[in-house]
């Protein structure tokens, strides 16, 4: 009994036994590391790289292409009003699931999630069955001569289908951790329900809804499956950047393609370090309300 | 769940105003733009019939597509169940230089558009890319080949599974690895029969939610895959090509199958996160 409580291993063996070895360390993060630069690095540096092989004159001539312009403009539309609806949704479905119980909460929060398990080629597909030429609202549109497959509409709903969850499923948790006493005290307080939305509750969840909101413009600007299948591919008129990056990579102009998609890359990059820049700040923000 | 906490939820629902019109416009535009626009699909597939549904499945391009799809989604997400781990293990684990900005790269397959990555992809793997020369020289061809559809799924599910895994990790508690050393377990022990268990409803959401994703991409895949009819022709993009056909009826057949899979997917998936929650793992 004694020799063996004195066999008991010092307390720094003790640490050693749950860390690994230095030469397993060494190859996990060998391993690790190199996995992430040939599936994420080369990938990156390969666009930069692409777009730049011209010079920047080559570049700057295919951002300024006409074509790219018009792009780079029917991307910003579809993504403005995708983004604006999926925001005042995301504001509704959080504020009815984080504060009220009601029956079937869990089905609605699953069915939330939904448009994030389907293909976006299935998410333009819909559109097309109910909206296309052979679909079922198709011979009452072109009647009335209005057009929303192969025309700006039939995009937006595709680009709003895709984008759905985002805001919503960034905005229900927050609001389920801080709870609901701040809006409780400004309504007991005499505050009516819009003053108490627009002076406590919107400013509680303004780094969160920053985050949806940059997430779900990020996804919307780059939506290239959903959107491809209702844009018709018109020259000028329906494409999307990554549509017109589609377009010069199949006429094989390169560096065009490589071009816009510089463009859309630096717009990910841009987004991820202001994500990361948010989760270190809705951090310190959620740590706070934990300390009430 | 008990009388305490029952009574503090009614009496928000007392308290807070919005609730019928916050729930109103969240149900009448689920409904609009996702529930019914997908109940279309199936309502569609249900109009073939079986014997219709089965016609346009058979043939055996469309079984093909389907075979790529979610044999090619099944194998990504192997291998990054594989490597996904190690990676989220060296990121919750050790330290080294530049940690922070190698752990903000892990999102990039979220951040950058599919059609970037996927002519970025088909460059570096193409026959004079920087990987796809030396690979030529090996005689391995990726490009325009299953093998790069399978690239391409690697790459879109890889954050995933390690964005997943971190925050169990980090719950993880490093006692119980403690008590098991003290008991006497090797640190392989440790890690297959204390830390393994404790991860494992992460490990397989986030090997399900990679999946589910690799079976519908399309952008990251089509400029790699070469898009031969029957050899590397994935789902996604037979649909376009029935649809550009005007072929309604094939195109909603296949998008059929693939939406009563990711449903399956999704409801495991919640099945999963809600005994997790009850057996308290994280």
């Amino acid at each position: 009994m004694s020799t063996r409580t004195l066999e008991a291993p010092p307390l720094a063996q003790t640490n050693a036994a749950i860390d690994e070895p230095r030469w397993v360390r060494h190859l996990l993060m060998a391993v690790a590391l190199s996995f992430l630069a040939i599936f994420l690095l080369l990938p990156l540096g390969q666009v930069l790289f692409s777009a730049f092989a011209e010079g920047t004159g080559a570049w700057w001539a295919a951002v300024t292409d006409p074509d790219s312009r018009a792009a780079i403009r029917m991307s910003l539309l579809t993504a403005t009003l995708a983004v604006a609806a999926n925001t005042l949704f995301g504001l509704c479905a959080a504020w009815a699931i984080a504060y009220f119980h009601f029956p079937g909460k869990r089905w609605l929060v699953t069915l939330i999630d939904l448009p994030f398990s389907v293909s976006p080629v299935i998410a333009g597909l819909i559109f097309i069955l109910i909206f296309g030429a052979r679909g079922w609202a198709g011979s009452w549109l072109s009647e009335h001569g209005i057009r929303i497959v192969f025309a700006w509409p039939g995009m937006v709903l595709a680009t709003t289908f895709v984008t759905f969850p985002f805001v919503a499923r960034t905005l229900i948790p927050l609001l389920q951790q801080k709870g609901s006493q701040h809006e409780e005290a400004a309504l007991t307080l005499g505050a009516s329900g819009w003053r108490m939305f627009w002076q406590v509750s919107l400013p509680k969840m303004r780094w969160a809804l920053l985050y949806g909101v940059l997430l779900c413009n990020a996804r919307a600007m780059g939506e290239f499956g959903a959107v491809s299948v209702v844009s018709g591919h018109i020259r000028g008129r329906t494409n999307t950047m990554p549509l017109q990056v589609e377009l010069f990579y199949n006429d094989y102009r390169f560096v065009a393609a490589f071009a816009l998609a510089s463009l859309l890359a630096a717009l990910a990059l841009l987004t991820m370090g202001l994500k990361a820049f948010l989760e270190w700040r809705l951090r310190g923000e959620l740590a706070a309300t934990r300390g009430h | 769940m008990n009388a305490a906490t029952h009574s503090r939820d009614s009496s928000i629902n007392r308290v807070l105003p919005g609730f019928g019109l916050s729930m109103a416009f969240t149900l009448s535009y689920l409904s609009l733009l996702v529930l019914i626009p997908l109940a279309g699909v199936f309502a569609k597939a249900a109009g073939l019939g079986l014997s219709g549904l089965w016609h346009e499945l058979s043939e055996p391009r469309v079984l093909a597509a389907l075979r790529l799809s979610f044999g090619g989604a099944l194998l990504a997400a192997a291998v990054n169940l594989v490597f996904g781990p190690i990676v989220a293990w060296v990121f919750v684990r050790y330290r080294f230089f530049g940690k922070r900005l190698w752990h903000a790269m892990v999102d990039l397959p979220f951040a950058l558009p599919t059609a970037v990555a996927g002519i970025a992809l088909s460059a570096l793997y193409g026959p004079q890319g920087w990987l796809g020369q030396p690979l030529n020289a090996l005689g391995i061809k990726v490009a325009y080949t299953p093998l790069g559809v399978f690239v391409a799924m690697v790459f879109i599910g890889l954050p995933f599974l390690v964005r997943t895994l971190e925050p169990a990790l980090e719950h993880a508690e490093r006692t119980l690895e403690e008590a098991a050393a003290t008991l006497g377990a090797n640190r392989w022990q440790t890690i297959t029969r204390v830390i393994l268990p404790a991860v494992t409803p992460a490990l397989l959401s986030g090997a399900a939610m990679a999946f589910a994703r690799a079976v519908g991409e399309y952008g990251s895949i089509i400029f790699i895959a070469g898009n031969l009819p029957g050899l590397s022709e994935i789902a996604p993009l037979l649909i376009m090509i029935r649809l550009e056909e005007y072929d309604y009826a094939g195109a909603t057949a296949i998008a059929a199958v693939m939406l009563v899979a990711s449903c399956a997917i999704l409801a495991a998936l919640n099945a999963l996160q809600f005994r997790a929650r009850r057996t308290g793992a994280p």
